[in-house]
C-alpha cells in the first residue's frame, strides 16, 4: 500500500496567555511540538484526558485556527501558513466536519443543513446529493424536520449526512458520540465507518471512547499538549 | 450569483424559523406609518395650497399700489401660468339720493383663478357657487350694501360715471383678505367698464393685483424670480403668507401629524432593534458554520448584505403598500373635507420608506457584520462569540444614529428633534439608574424577606431580574419607550384638539360692528341685551400715530424691514380697558389697578414691540388728532389672535383718552336667528359697519374638524407601533426565560412556582416602566404643549394612576401568556426544545 501523506505537521505549538483575578499574566500551553503525519484513506483517532489538546490539534489540522508555532501542510502544501480565506478555501475543496454538539442549524430542515456546505460550492446537485446523502443515513422521510424536531442520534445523523454529502477528501470528527448514548453512538461509529470506507475518506476523529479509538487504524496519544504514543491496530 | 441565492434561501429560512417576525412586522409598521402619514401629508398639503389658493383666488398674488408691470404678466405668460387682473379702490356707490362708501373689486374675466363666489338674489339667499365675476354692465353687491343702500337685484347703481345693474347679491367672497377694519361693503364689478367709470385719477389710492395660477413648480418659480424684483409698493403673497388666521391652525396639526408619524417611526425602530437578537443569532451561527465549511469573509459578508437588503426591501413593499391603502382610508376621512379631490399620490415617501427601511436594516446588522470579519472558524467549535456580545452596547450605535437621523428628518423642526432625542436619552438614563436602584432594593428586601412556598417563588423572581441585570433593564427601556409615546400622544393629542375648540368655542364671535359712535353706545348695548348676546364689550378705539420712542424719531426712522416700516408708519387703532382680556397673556410687567386709572400707562402687544424693539419703562409718543401724548409702557402682552375678537396692539388705561373723540367696536356672536334683527339695527344705526366673519369662522371650524379625525386616524399607527415595541420587549428576552423556566421545572418547581418568579419579574419590569413612562411623557407633553405646540397642558392625575397599574397588570399578563405555551408541556419536551 502506497503511503501518500495527506496532512502533516512540524513543530506544531499553541499558547495564549491568561490572566488570573490579580491581573498576573499566565502563559498557557496547549500543545509543544506535535509533528505527525496523516496519509490518504487512513483512519487516525486523536484520543486523551480533558484538556490534552486533542480539539485544539484537531482544529489546527482543520486550519480553523492557527498555530503559534510550526506549521501544518494538507496534500503537501503549506496550510497554516495562509489565511483565513485561503485556509476556508482548502476547507472547502477537501474537508468535511462532524461536531460533538452537530452544530445544526436550528432554522434549516434536516434537508437544507445537508445541502448548505454543497450550495456554498454552487453545487447544482446540491439537491440530490443531500437527499441521496439522507437517504444514506436513514433519514429520507425526516428531511423536512427541523433538528429540535430530531434526537440527538438523528441530529447527528444528518451531521453525518452532511459531512459526506459533499465527498470530502479528509473529515474531521470531534467527539462524535460524546452527546450520545451508548446505543445510539455505536449505531453512528458504524454509520461513519461505513460511510467512510464507501468514499475511501481519509478520517481525523478526536475521542474519548476508546472502542471507537479502536476502530481506526492508529490512534494517537495526546497527554499535556504532547504527542506521547502511537499505536497502530 | 451565489451570495445572492444563498441569501434569498438564508431570508427564507429565517422566515419560515419564525427568527424574521417580529423584525419584519416592526419594519413593516415603521414603513407603513412613514408612506400612509408622507402620503397623506403631502397630499394634504398640496390640498391645503389649493385651499389657501382659494382665499387667495389664485396661487400667489402680487399686490401693487402702481398699475402691474407687463414683465411681471409676461413673466407669468413665459411660465404657462394663469393670471388675471384685479383692481381695489374705495368709492361711493350711489342709489337714488343715497350714497354709500364701499370697496369696489374690478376684476378680469377669469377670475377667481382658484376657489369660487357665492351669489344669490336677495339677502337672505344661501347663494349658489360660481367660478366667474360678473359681466360688463353688471354689478355684484354685499348684503351690507344691500341694506345700507336698500337695493335690490334688479335695481340700477351709479358708480362713478357709470349706471350698473345689479345682477346678484355677492353672497361670500373667500378671496376677501386683507385687513377687516379697513373695507368697505363690497362691490364687484368688471375691469372693462372701469375706464368709463373714471374713478381712477391719478394720485387715487388703488390696490392693483395680479392673480397667478397654475403648476406648483412653475408657480415655486414665479414667486423666486418675482420676489427679488419687487420695487417700492410691490409684494407678493403666497397661500402661506395670505391667511394668518387659518395658517395658525393648520400648523398646529400639521406638526401633531409629523409628529405622529415619528413617533411611531422610533417607537418601530425600538420594536426593531429588540427583535432583532434572535435574527442576528441565528444569521451568525449560520455564517460561522459557512466559515468552517470553507466560505471565504467576503462571501459571508456579501450573503448578509443581500439577507439585510431582501428583509428591508421586502418589508419595504409591504409597508408601502399598506400605507398606500392606510392612506386611502384617511383620505376617506379627512380628504373630502379638503378640497373635492385630494392631489394625486408623490412619490417621495416611497423613496423615503425604502431608504429608511435600508439604514435600520443594515444599522442593526452592520455591527454584527463587523463582528463576523473577526470571527475565525475555531469559534463554532468552541461554541463562543457566536452570540451577540449583550455587554456591548456600542452595536446599537449605527441603530441610534440612524434613529436620530429619521426623527431629525420627520420632525422637520430642529427644535422639536432636539427635544424628542434629549429625552429619549434622558429615558433611558433614568431608566438604567432606577431600574438599577429597584432592582438592587427589591434583592435587598427580599433578602430579608420570610421563607414561605410562593415567598422563593417570589424571590426567584426578583433574583432572576438581578441575574440578568441588562436583559431586564434593556426590557425596561423598550416597554417605557413604548408606554411613554403612547401616553404621550394621549396627552398632547387631547389637548390640541381641546385647545382648538376651545380657542373657538361655539359661541365664538362671529360679527364685528365698527364705526359705533358713543352716542349710540346705548342702543347697541341695549341690543345686545334685548337679544340676549352675551361675552359682548364695546371697545374704544382712537387714532394715533406713534412719533417717537425715548425720543427717538421712528416715522423717519430706516427700519430693516418692510414690515417694520409698515408698522411704524401706520395709524394705530388705541384703546382703552379697565382688565386684561381673557385672550390676552402678560408676558412682562403689571396690568393696571384701578387707582392707575386715568394715568398715560401703555400696555403693547409682544410682537409689536419686537418689531418695534419696544421695551418695557419705553416712553412713546404718540400723534393724536394733532397733539402728542406721551405714554409709559407698563407692560407687554402675548395675545392669542386665532379667538376671532377684538384686540389691540396698544391699550391704555380708562379714561385716558377721554378728551380725544373715539369711534367704538363690538365683536359678538350672532345667533343665526338674530340676523334680521341684527339687519334692523343697522336700519336704525346707518353709519354702523357690520362685518360678517362667520363664514371665515366656518372655514376654520372645518379645518380643525378635519384635522382632529385625521390626527385620531394617524394615531392608530402610533398605537399598532407602540404595541409592536412592548411585544418585540416581551419577546427580545424569551429565549432566555424559557431556558430558565425549563431549569427550573426541571430541578422541581411547579408550574405554579414558575408562574409567580415570571409574574414577579414582569411586574418590577412593568412598574418601573411604567414609572419611568409617566414622568417622562408627561414632562414632554409640558414642553410639547408649552413651547412647541403653543397650547395649555393640563396635569392629569388619574390619567397617571391608570397608565401605573394598567401596566403593572398588563405587562406581566402578555409576558405570562407568551410562556403559558412553554408551561403546559412536559420538562423533557422542553430540554429537547431549547
Amino acid at each position: 500500500m502506497q503511503h501518500t501523506p495527506v496532512i502533516e505537521t512540524q513543530q506544531l505549538q499553541y499558547h495564549f496567555t491568561s490572566h488570573d483575578l490579580n491581573n498576573n499574566a499566565q502563559k498557557i500551553e496547549i500543545l509543544q511540538n506535535v509533528n505527525l503525519t496523516i496519509n490518504a484513506g487512513e483512519q487516525v483517532a486523536i484520543i486523551g484526558s480533558s484538556g490534552s489538546g486533542k480539539s485544539t490539534l484537531l482544529s489546527l489540522l482543520a486550519g480553523l485556527d492557527v498555530p503559534s508555532s510550526g506549521s501544518v501542510q494538507v496534500n503537501g502544501n503549506a496550510f497554516s501558513a495562509l489565511d483565513e480565506d485561503g485556509r476556508a478555501a482548502v476547507r472547502a475543496q477537501t474537508m468535511g466536519f462532524i461536531f460533538q454538539s452537530f452544530q445544526l442549524l436550528p432554522a434549516l430542515s434536516a434537508l437544507e443543513n445537508v445541502m448548505l456546505p454543497l450550495q456554498l460550492k454552487n453545487n447544482p446537485e446540491a439537491r440530490a446529493l443531500s437527499l441521496a446523502a439522507l437517504k444514506q443515513v436513514g433519514l429520507s422521510e425526516r428531511m423536512q424536520h427541523y433538528p429540535k424536531q430530531l434526537s440527538g442520534g438523528e441530529q447527528q445523523r444528518v451531521a453525518i449526512a452532511r459531512a459526506f454529502a459533499t465527498q470530502p477528501n479528509i473529515l474531521f470528527a470531534d467527539e462524535p458520540t460524546g452527546n450520545l448514548d451508548h446505543a445510539t453512538g455505536q449505531m453512528i461509529i458504524e454509520l461513519l465507518f461505513e460511510m467512510n470506507a464507501s468514499q475511501g475518506t481519509t478520517l481525523v476523529l478526536v475521542t474519548h471512547d476508546l472502542t471507537l479509538a479502536a476502530r481506526c487504524q492508529r490512534q494517537l496519544v495526546l497527554s499535556q499538549g504532547q504527542l506521547t504514543d502511537q499505536v497502530t491496530s | 450569483m451565489l451570495s445572492i441565492k444563498l441569501a434569498w434561501q438564508q431570508t427564507l429560512n429565517l422566515w419560515r424559523a419564525g427568527a424574521l417576525r417580529v423584525l419584519v412586522f416592526a419594519l413593516i409598521v415603521a414603513v407603513t406609518a412613514i408612506t400612509a402619514v408622507g402620503f397623506f401629508t403631502a397630499r394634504v398639503d398640496s390640498a391645503l395650497t389649493q385651499q389657501g389658493g382659494l382665499l387667495l383666488g389664485g396661487d400667489v398674488a402680487m399686490l401693487s399700489d402702481h398699475v402691474i408691470q407687463s414683465s411681471y404678466i409676461q413673466s407669468a405668460q413665459s411660465l404657462n401660468l394663469q393670471s388675471v387682473n384685479t383692481v381695489e379702490f374705495a368709492s361711493m356707490v350711489t342709489f337714488g339720493d343715497d350714497n354709500q362708501l364701499a370697496q369696489i373689486k374690478a376684476v378680469d374675466t377669469g377670475f377667481p383663478l382658484r376657489g369660487d363666489l357665492t351669489i344669490g338674489q336677495s339677502t337672505l339667499d344661501a347663494g349658489v357657487l360660481v367660478k366667474h365675476g360678473p359681466k360688463q354692465g353688471e354689478v355684484w353687491i354685499e348684503p351690507r350694501l344691500t341694506n345700507l343702500l336698500a337695493v335690490k337685484v334688479g335695481d340700477q347703481v351709479q358708480v362713478g360715471m357709470l349706471d350698473f345693474v345689479v345682477s346678484q347679491i355677492l353672497v361670500r367672497e373667500p378671496s376677501r383678505g386683507g385687513d377687516m377694519f379697513n373695507f368697505a361693503p363690497r362691490l364687484m364689478m368688471h375691469t372693462a367698464d372701469l375706464p368709463a367709470t373714471e374713478l381712477i385719477q391719478t394720485g387715487s389710492r388703488v390696490k392693483y393685483q395680479l392673480l397667478v395660477a397654475g403648476a406648483p413648480q412653475a408657480v415655486k418659480q414665479f414667486y423666486e424670480t418675482t420676489a427679488p424684483l419687487l420695487g417700492r409698493g410691490e409684494k407678493i403673497q403666497d397661500v402661506q403668507s395670505a391667511r394668518p388666521e387659518i395658517r395658525s391652525a393648520l400648523e398646529k396639526a400639521r406638526q401633531f401629524l409629523g409628529l405622529s408619524a415619528m413617533v411611531s417611526l422610533i417607537l418601530a425602530m425600538v420594536a426593531m432593534v429588540l427583535s432583532s437578537m434572535p435574527y442576528i443569532k441565528q444569521s451568525l451561527e449560520t455564517f460561522a458554520l459557512m466559515r468552517c465549511f470553507g466560505a471565504a469573509k467576503q462571501l459571508v459578508l456579501q450573503v448578509l448584505a443581500w439577507q439585510t437588503a431582501f428583509i428591508a426591501v421586502l418589508s419595504a413593499i409591504v409597508g408601502i403598500a399598506l400605507g398606500y391603502i392606510a392612506q386611502l382610508g384617511l383620505e376617506q376621512v379627512a380628504g373630502h373635507l379638503f378640497v373635492d379631490a385630494l392631489p394625486p399620490i408623490p412619490l417621495a415617501p416611497i423613496g423615503m420608506a425604502l431608504l429608511v427601511s435600508l439604514a435600520m436594516m443594515f444599522a442593526v446588522v452592520l455591527p454584527h457584520a463587523w463582528q463576523i470579519r473577526h470571527l475565525t472558524a475555531m469559534n463554532i467549535l468552541r461554541r463562543e462569540t457566536i452570540a451577540p456580545n449583550a455587554s456591548n452596547q456600542f452595536k446599537y450605535l449605527p441603530a441610534a444614529l440612524v434613529m436620530v437621523a429619521a426623527i431629525f428628518w420627520q420632525a422637520n423642526s430642529v427644535k422639536l428633534a432636539a427635544a424628542t432625542v434629549a429625552a429619549l436619552i434622558g429615558l433611558s438614563a433614568v431608566m438604567v439608574l432606577l431600574a438599577w436602584v429597584c432592582i438592587n432594593a427589591s434583592v435587598a428586601i427580599m433578602d430579608k424577606a420570610a421563607t414561605s412556598k410562593t415567598m422563593n417563588s417570589i424571590k426567584m423572581g426578583v433574583y432572576g431580574l438581578k441575574r440578568r441585570m441588562g436583559l431586564s433593564i434593556m426590557q425596561m427601556i423598550g416597554f417605557s419607550i413604548g408606554l411613554t409615546v403612547l401616553m404621550l400622544l394621549a396627552l398632547v393629542r387631547n389637548d390640541l384638539i381641546n385647545s382648538w375648540q376651545a380657542s373657538l368655542p361655539a359661541d365664538a364671535p362671529n360679527r364685528f360692528v365698527i364705526n359705533i359712535q358713543s352716542d349710540q353706545i346705548p342702543a347697541v348695548e341695549h341690543f345686545f341685551k334685548q337679544h340676549e348676546i352675551k361675552g359682548s364689550q364695546v371697545l374704544p378705539m382712537i387714532r394715533g400715530r406713534l412719533m417717537t420712542k425715548n425720543g427717538e424719531d421712528m416715522q423717519n426712522k430706516v427700519w430693516k424691514t418692510d414690515r417694520q416700516q409698515r408698522l411704524a408708519q401706520r395709524e394705530f387703532n388705541l384703546s382703552m380697558a379697565q382688565d386684561l382680556q381673557s385672550d390676552n397673556q402678560l408676558l412682562e410687567g403689571e396690568w393696571w389697578r384701578e387707582n392707575d386709572h386715568g394715568k398715560s400707562y401703555m400696555s403693547i402687544e409682544h410682537d409689536l414691540a419686537k418689531n418695534l424693539g419696544v421695551k418695557l419703562n419705553d416712553q412713546l409718543v404718540f400723534d393724536i388728532a394733532g397733539a402728542p401724548i406721551e405714554f409709559t409702557v407698563t407692560s407687554i402682552r402675548k395675545v392669542d389672535w386665532d379667538t376671532m375678537r377684538a384686540n389691540f396692539f396698544a391699550v391704555t388705561t380708562p379714561a385716558t383718552l377721554n378728551a380725544f373723540s373715539a369711534s367704538y367696536l363690538s365683536s359678538f356672536h350672532l345667533p343665526k336667528e338674530k340676523v334680521l334683527a341684527m339687519n334692523q339695527l343697522v336700519k336704525d344705526l346707518p353709519n354702523l359697519t357690520v362685518i360678517d366673519i362667520a363664514a371665515l369662522l366656518a372655514q376654520v371650524r372645518g379645518i380643525m374638524q378635519q384635522m382632529s379625525t385625521t390626527i385620531a386616524f394617524v394615531y392608530l399607527f402610533s398605537l399598532v407601533a407602540g404595541i409592536a415595541v412592548i411585544y418585540a420587549a416581551l419577546v427580545a428576552t424569551q429565549e432566555a426565560r424559557v431556558m430558565e423556566a425549563t431549569l427550573m421545572r426541571v430541578f422541581g418547581s411547579s408550574k405554579r412556582e414558575v408562574t409567580v418568579a415570571y409574574l414577579t419579574e414582569f411586574v418590577v419590569i412593568g412598574f418601573v416602566a411604567a414609572l419611568v413612562a409617566v414622568v417622562v411623557a408627561n414632562g414632554l407633553a409640558y414642553y410639547l404643549s408649552q413651547y412647541v405646540l403653543n397650547i395649555s397642558f393640563q396635569f392629569n392625575v388619574g390619567a397617571v394612576l391608570v397608565s401605573l397599574v394598567l401596566a403593572s397588570i398588563f405587562i406581566p399578563l402578555a409576558a405570562w401568556f407568551g410562556l403559558r405555551g412553554y408551561l403546559n408541556v412536559t420538562p423533557r419536551q422542553l430540554l429537547q426544545s431549547v
